[in-house]
């Protein structure tokens, strides 16, 4: 781009001063008509334009003791790849994030923004709800750098190569970022997967329309080229006994999420035309059903669908049913929605595409019809009660009030938990609530010398951008051990990490 | 990687195809499966592994053209092409050890994948005795292979055109008529089959197992698609199987969630003129 075109959209000249309108309103971001969306699963939100990305990037005082920095789990330097984007240096903006982040495209996208570097931004105190928008300013950058040649390979040069060699099991937001730091480090970094593609949770889980899978894979092409050997069709446990990778690796990081769908438990469950969110995501995801019969794995499309749970999986799933024909589409929830998990901007858009919300109701039981699919759901009312440890009011029944929500297709979302294969697979490694495994606070190591973990797979389902901080923080841990291996490591107390 | 090194018609609509999957091979135990796709956006097919070869790094199976993936990989798919995704091997192993007398059924198709455990049996010390049944002589394949493996063998036939006439489950009756003591009966093969098998050996006190091939996307327990009742609990079949005891299967609602994609089936059968038949 030259000069004159950037002088165009309002860049900092060279040389001269910014001069910050914090007082102008935030830039919202364009999206797809919900009456259009509803019928495809391209991306909602469509991204700034050039002239939004300066627009916004002109609106941040670059505070010197930035706020947003501090709520990033990352720590990225937000002022200061948003500093590039003002003046007009776009690609390096993005290179800029990459210090700290390997998936900027992703996170722009789905981390919750709102709660975290947004929220903690300067500018809400003077202009109240319009922070700089972080999220999208990361993604406007992310996608101007991966939409260039070679926008998705690595340029820093990597000095010393060491010759230690560390797996990495998963290859989801933990596994990708924690094999990109080691890589960054200098060490040969083995990236395994279970499934035909990478990504884990992004290509199975979050649904095209929030992250394009094109660009997840552009990501991972970076992870690549920092030379991670991604080898997928690979399930730890199975394809390769873990002795082995205990054998030939140095140390071995287990990022392998929380893909264990949890269940009801109610009668009828096993009724034909009832997912686990996991399975009708990843259908729908991974397999692109929605595409059949172009695609072959194919899916029940939903009349009058209904989704059980109110986190972040519930609303991809409701949004799925209707994009894939349902007449409605329904959330049963057993609280009330300020209790509820999901992302504001989530609940939003699926209100605009017309889902619906259920509140204070609990499934007790699924009716079938003669050939064994489900044609209703018996539910009952509840109530609030008294706070329980999440801190959130209990659900309490209310007697006599149950009734019947007719459906022909129920997604069971209430959570994930992680697999057992690992765990079950390596002797003494420590684990609570049978398959969530504990780590060092500092090393993120577990009670399996050499073995550490981190992501989904040591808390429970989390965000994306948590695994991500897991992962950094854990690379720096296997950095040290690799290191120096006969320092003091064990024996170690183990705990929750948070 | 996943390439064919050997495709045979053994039957009408019935493929023996062998492919190179090093590591699957390598850790192949009896009773396990893997899970194939042919191109990028294909259907995951789970198949049970009919054999090893650790030394070459090759895996064999044995499908049955029954709906479009089926047909695509048996039409399209030729020695020395490539498969896009080779995953497994997936699932418990068939749990085996000197039990003494066992009895091995193979119904139809499921003849292929009772040989690495008539196999697997026999090393242990087991006297083995198979039953294998098909609908007509012309559709029968791997006789000769499973009689290796086995102290006998009896052949039945739905019509008679070959061997026993009758089900498997009458050559199970004779074997029980005649006082053979038999500590164990594994079943493989259609549903309905592994249904009438385990309503037989409860009376009797044997302990029964079989194999089981719901629908499935992942097999590694993270869809739950391939649910199903066992004992009055539910299980996964990818990782609690895929063998389970034969009396407390519920095989009501494994027939229901057999059906769960029928329509669909149709469906994409229609839209590429599919005609299923490979003689």
């Amino acid at each position: 781009m030259d000069k004159k075109e950037l002088l165009e959209l309002g860049v900092v000249e060279e040389g001269k001063p910014k001069k910050p309108t914090p007082r102008l309103p935030r830039r919202e971001i364009a999206c797809q008509d919900p009456k259009e969306r509803i019928k495809n699963f391209n991306e909602v939100a469509l991204g700034y334009t050039l002239k939004d990305a300066v627009y916004e990037a002109m609106r941040c005082l670059e505070c010197s003791k930035p706020r947003c920095v501090v709520a990033c789990p990352v720590h990225i330097d937000i002022p200061s790849f948003i500093g590039l984007i003002a003046r007009g240096k776009f690609e390096e903006a993005c290179e800029d994030i990459r210090k700290y982040n390997s998936l900027p495209a992703v996170c722009g996208r789905v981390c919750p923004q709102e709660n975290l570097c947004e929220a903690a931004c300067i500018i809400n105190d003077t202009n109240p709800k319009n922070p700089i928008a972080i999220g999208r300013l990361e993604r406007f950058a992310a996608d101007y750098l991966l939409s260039q040649e070679n926008g998705n390979e690595n340029k820093i040069e990597i000095r010393h190569k060491t010759p230690f060699k560390v797996a990495v099991i998963g290859s989801g937001p933990t596994g990708l970022t924690c094999a990109a730091e080691l890589a960054k480090m200098g060490h040969t970094v083995h990236l395994f997967e279970a499934l035909h593609k990478p990504g884990g949770v992004m290509m199975y889980g979050i649904p095209e329309f929030r992250l394009p899978k094109e660009i997840v894979q552009k990501e991972i092409n970076y992870v690549r080229s920092l030379g991670v050997n991604i080898e997928t069709n690979c399930i730890i446990g199975k394809t390769i006994p873990v002795s082995d990778i205990m054998n030939e690796f140095d140390a071995i990081y287990i990022g392998t999420g929380a893909g264990f769908p949890n269940m009801m438990h109610i009668p009828g469950e096993n009724f034909a035309g009832i997912y686990s969110a996991n399975e009708f995501l990843t259908r729908v995801n991974l397999m692109r059903a929605y595409e059949f019969p172009k695609s072959s794995t194919p899916i029940r499309k939903p009349k009058k669908g209904v989704v059980v749970g109110a986190g972040f999986t519930a609303f991809d799933v409701v949004r799925i049913m209707l994009r894939l024909g349902a007449d409605e589409a329904e959330i049963v929830y057993r609280r009330t929605r300020k209790e509820m998990p999901g992302r504001g901007e989530e609940i939003e858009h699926s209100q605009e595409e017309g889902a619906k919300i259920r509140e204070l109701t609990n499934p007790v039981r699924f009716i079938g019809d003669e050939n064994g699919f489900v044609k209703a759901v018996e539910v009952q009312r509840m109530e609030l009660g008294e706070p329980d440890s999440s801190g959130r009011r209990r659900p309490v029944p209310v007697p006599d009030s149950n009734y019947i929500i007719d459906t022909d297709l129920v997604v069971i979302a209430i959570g994930q938990t992680p697999n057992v294969l690992i765990p079950s697979a390596l002797k003494n490694l420590s684990t609570r609530w049978g398959s969530v495994i504990n780590v060092n606070r500092e090393t993120y190591m577990t009670s399996v010398p050499k073995v550490f973990a981190g992501g989904d797979a040591i808390t429970g389902a989390a965000t994306v951008i948590l695994a991500i901080r897991a992962a950094k923080e854990a690379s720096r841990g296997i950095d040290e051990f690799l290191k120096d291996p006969q320092k003091k490591w064990y024996p170690q107390a183990f705990s929750e990490k948070k | 990687m996943f390439e064919i090194v050997s495709k045979k018609i053994l039957a009408e609509n019935v493929v023996e195809m062998t492919i190179k999957a090093e590591r699957v091979a390598k850790a192949h135990k009896p009773g396990q499966f893997l899970i194939l796709m042919n191109y990028e956006h294909s259907e995951r097919i789970p198949l049970t592994i009919a054999d090893s070869d650790k030394e070459k790094g090759e895996v064999t199976i044995v499908f049955l053209v029954v709906g479009f993936s089926t047909n695509e990989l048996a039409t399209n798919f030729n020695v020395g092409d490539k498969l896009y995704s080779v995953v497994g091997p997936l699932g418990t192993p068939t749990h085996i050890e000197n039990f003494g007398k066992v009895v091995v059924i193979g119904g139809g198709l499921g003849v292929a994948p009772i040989y690495p455990i008539c196999k697997g049996l026999k090393e242990a010390g087991n006297e083995v005795i198979s039953i294998v049944g098909f609908r007509s002589k012309n559709l029968m394949f791997w006789v000769q292979r499973i009689e290796s493996v086995s102290s006998r063998i009896i052949v039945t036939t739905d019509d008679g055109s070959y061997g026993m006439k009758g089900f498997v489950t009458n050559a199970l009756q004779k074997l029980y008529d005649e006082k053979e003591k038999i500590d164990r009966v594994i079943a493989i093969g259609p549903p309905i089959m592994m249904k009438n098998v385990s309503k037989m050996t409860l009376p009797w006190g044997i302990p029964t197992f079989v194999s089981l091939n719901t629908i499935m996307v992942d097999g590694t327990g993270m869809c739950g698609g391939c649910r199903l009742e066992i004992g009055g609990e539910t299980k996964f079949v990818c990782v609690d199987g895929p063998d389970f005891d034969g009396h407390k299967v519920n095989w009501d609602e494994m027939e229901i969630r057999m059906k769960v994609y029928k329509n669909q089936e149709q469906q994409i059968l229609e839209e590429h003129n599919c005609k299923i038949g490979l003689r």
